[in-house]
């Protein structure tokens, strides 16, 4: 047997998954009131398309934006729009949302499309259609997704990679979707070939998922030009970069786009999401989101639309009493929520409820030099150089040893012994070098 | 719930589980082999010397931290390992007190000077034994036997030449802690095999001294047993503060090492060269460290 493709450096980091790996993806609860924040991607805001009052259906199309980088937002339920303010967002800082409150009717909208086969549709179609079901990365990027089916002028996309990594500890939404619908995810990545005019498809899952692999490798029966790729087991496999590397062995320099190497990755919930907007017409309102953590008493992988409030997902599944911190995303590059009214979002992967033990701050030591974080950054920096500069305050220093590269997986304050906050100092270095750039 | 007391923080929030005290309980954990062959050979002496060395290290970074006003930091071990190394250095027969200057010296001179751990940059037991070399010639090269405590030349400084096997064992006179290369082939591939230092380093300087010694006519597997090089090799050269951070580098430091040990046993005025070796390159492994770099990702596009 060939060995499973990687990339180089990286970490081992505690998978955490038993708990919810083998537990097939349940509805979540469907609470009385929703809130679908106006950003829920990378790019330009939406405007509401609603007004306070209004009466809303499922799926109905209540926010939109004219920019090109924009994805419309639809409502998850049917009700009645009661407020467009300021809400909490996962983002830290409250943005516009628009709320709704639920009715209990589920009452549809008639879709934007009557949904059609991928034979029948033509590749422009496909990529309107996704961008009228507001897809973006549901990995955790938020990119939209229609934005990245166009191939920039000059580039020709020959591979579409679908990412069934999962590096991040704690999440197993994507292994289930690709052990539940594994159909779905290679009809989505079919779609995506089509659209892009792509003559492959690949499939990176971690080899110890041999159920997801095993799932997909049937689904894929009819289809020789696309592939199930067995990836290490190795934490940040599904980060673009050491996916294209792991894949195609090919190193994509930052700055520089997947097109330009004949490459475009999705997350394989993405590929669902595609796939199911091409053949029901219907848009994004619900993601699988999972829900974890030493706090959690009966972690689950849930079914959730979109809007649904975090606190409402771990009232669910249950605490064990006062979490120290909760995430959203994974451990390693997972944001902390402050507050629980925060509603699930196109990008919420997972939630997870760590103990006040687990929260405690680390305790800070000298460097000892030992250059492991060296080793493991996969960006091949020197995360302990780029730290010491940012600490002196020497910004060109940092510049120069090319802190903007880093991709911020955590890896290196993850591995040091000394519990250096590197990746914390190299944040701050790249937005002050890129906000120098931009002036 | 109280969302009061949810904390803020920036990711990552998992970490490893080894931190500084764990990487140097485990380099003490690997010194437990020579150290007990240290007793087993030369008696409650060598065992005196040791817990002299590593109290008179851990007590004067303490003392040096109070007085300074710093945080006292003698729970990361990393002063009892600077300690027991200076010891390793020594010859049995060596009064307690020096070795108390010694490992004080390490310490004070050696790291505290500079500003502690991570700042020193040179090895500190080597500061010490350097130090002791220098203020007492006669005693610090007066070596003993085992067992029989009588005083005789060690392999290298012209003694005479043991079997392989008794050399393997560490039969020989000698240092404490240096003598038996099974104990410290043992304690060394126990850290590379728990990650605690790259194989790079003992590699490259076991290697170059064995390559070196055989062109030039020496007898490699003797050159490579005997005095310090493995004790050097896998417990000094690969002290993380003062060996380079890229792989590149610490191969580059292993060779490096290996090289100057080679040039100094087989034409230099002293008889071993180790100590003198791995100071030159930590002299060195600033320079390195920033010459040596990593290549950045994509920049050699295939
Ligand atoms: S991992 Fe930590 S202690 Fe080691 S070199 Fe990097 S910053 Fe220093
Ligand atoms: S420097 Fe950036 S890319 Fe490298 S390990 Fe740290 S966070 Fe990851």
């Amino acid at each position: 047997m060939t060995k499973a493709k990687t990339f180089g450096g990286g970490i081992h980091p505690r998978y955490n998954k038993e708990r919810t790996l083998n537990l097939p993806i349940v509805d979540a609860v469907v609470p009385k009131e929703l809130v679908f924040p106006l950003s829920q991607h990378i790019g330009a805001p939406c405007q509401p398309l609603v007004k306070v009052g209004e009466r809303v259906l499922k799926g109905q199309k209540i926010a939109d934006s004219d920019a090109p980088i924009s994805a419309p937002i639809h409502s998850s339920v049917s009700g009645q729009v009661v407020a467009i303010e300021k809400r909490p967002h996962c983002s830290g800082q409250d943005t516009m949302a628009i709320v709704v409150s639920n009715d209990g009717l589920d009452e549809e909208a008639v879709p934007a499309s009557t949904g059609t086969s991928i034979e029948n549709v033509p590749a422009d179609e496909i990529v309107r259609i996704v961008r009228e079901a507001g897809i973006v990365g549901m990995g955790g990027a938020g990119f939209p997704t229609h934005y990245k089916m166009v191939p920039p002028a000059g580039t020709k996309v020959e591979m579409v990679v679908l990412n069934g990594a999962e590096c991040e500890p704690y999440l197993t939404a994507d292994y289930r979707l690709m052990m539940e619908e594994s159909e779905q995810v290679v009809l989505g990545l079919r779609l995506l070939m089509k659209a892009l005019g792509a003559d492959k498809g690949c499939i990176g899952v971690e080899e110890d998922k041999s159920e997801a692999i095993a799932a997909l490798k049937q689904a894929r029966e009819a289809f020789p030009d696309i592939e199930v790729i067995p990836l290490q087991v190795k934490y940040p496999q599904g980060s673009e970069f050491m996916l294209i590397r792991a894949i195609t062995g090919k190193e994509l320099p930052v700055g520089r786009l997947p097109a330009e190497l004949g490459v475009i990755v999705n997350n394989v919930a993405t590929a669902v999401a595609v796939a199911n907007a091409v053949t029901t017409g219907k848009p994004l309102v619900e993601r699988v989101v999972t829900v974890s953590g030493s706090m959690v008493e009966r972690p689950q992988n849930l079914r959730v639309r979109l809007g649904t409030p975090v606190g409402a997902l771990l009232e669910q599944c249950g605490l064990k009493g006062q979490p120290g911190k909760v995430i959203k995303g994974g451990p390693m590059m997972g944001v902390t929520l402050a507050n629980l009214d925060v509603p699930v979002i196109k990008t919420t992967c997972g939630l997870l409820a760590l103990s006040p033990e687990e929260a405690e701050p680390l305790e800070i030591s000298p460097c000892i030099r030992c250059g492991r974080c060296v080793d493991v950054c996969p960006m091949r920096l020197q995360p302990v150089f780029i730290a010491q500069f940012v600490e002196r305050g020497m910004l060109e220093q940092a510049e120069a040893y090319n802190a903007t590269d880093c991709r911020e997986c955590g890896c290196c304050s993850y591995i040091c012994p000394a519990r250096r906050p590197l990746v914390q100092n190299i944040r701050l270095a790249k937005s002050a070098i890129l906000a120098k750039r931009r002036k | 719930m109280e969302q009061s007391k949810l904390r803020m923080s920036s990711s990552p929030h998992q970490h490893a589980r080894e931190n500084t005290s764990r990487i140097m309980l485990e380099v003490l954990m690997a010194l437990v082999p020579a150290a007990t062959l240290a007793v087993f050979f030369f008696g409650l002496r060598a065992l005196g010397l040791m817990l002299v060395a590593v109290v008179a290290a851990v007590a004067t970074e303490a003392l040096l931290q109070k007085l300074s006003g710093r945080p006292v930091t003698i729970r990361d071990y990393s002063a009892a390992v600077t300690g027991l190394l200076v010891a390793f250095g020594v010859p049995a027969g060596l009064p307690l007190w020096i070795v108390a200057i010694g490992a004080a010296i390490a310490i004070a001179i050696g790291k505290q000077v500079f500003g502690g751990l991570g700042n020193n940059p040179f090895n500190p037991a080597l500061v010490g034994r350097a130090v002791l070399l220098a203020s007492w010639p006669a005693q610090m090269t007066t070596w003993v036997a085992p067992f029989t405590f009588l005083t005789s030349a060690t392999p290298l400084g012209g003694g005479a030449r043991p079997a392989y096997s008794t050399l393997f064992l560490g039969a020989v006179p000698g240092s404490l802690g240096e003598t038996s290369a099974l104990a410290l082939l043992v304690g060394g591939l126990y850290l590379i095999w728990r990650g605690i230092i790259d194989w790079r380093i003992p590699v490259g300087f076991v290697g170059t001294v064995a390559v070196f010694s055989a062109v030039f006519g020496g007898d490699p597997l003797f050159h490579v047993l005997a005095g310090s090089l493995l004790l050097g090799a896998f417990f000094m050269a690969t002290d993380p503060v003062t060996s380079p951070m890229t792989s590149w580098g610490r191969l580059i430091m292993g060779v490096g090492c290996g090289l100057i040990t080679a040039i100094i046993r087989l034409w230099g005025g002293y008889p071993e060269g180790v100590t003198y070796a791995i100071l030159i390159m930590n002299a060195f492994t600033p320079l390195i460290d920033r010459y040596v770099r990593p290549v950045r990702f994509g920049a050699a596009r295939k």
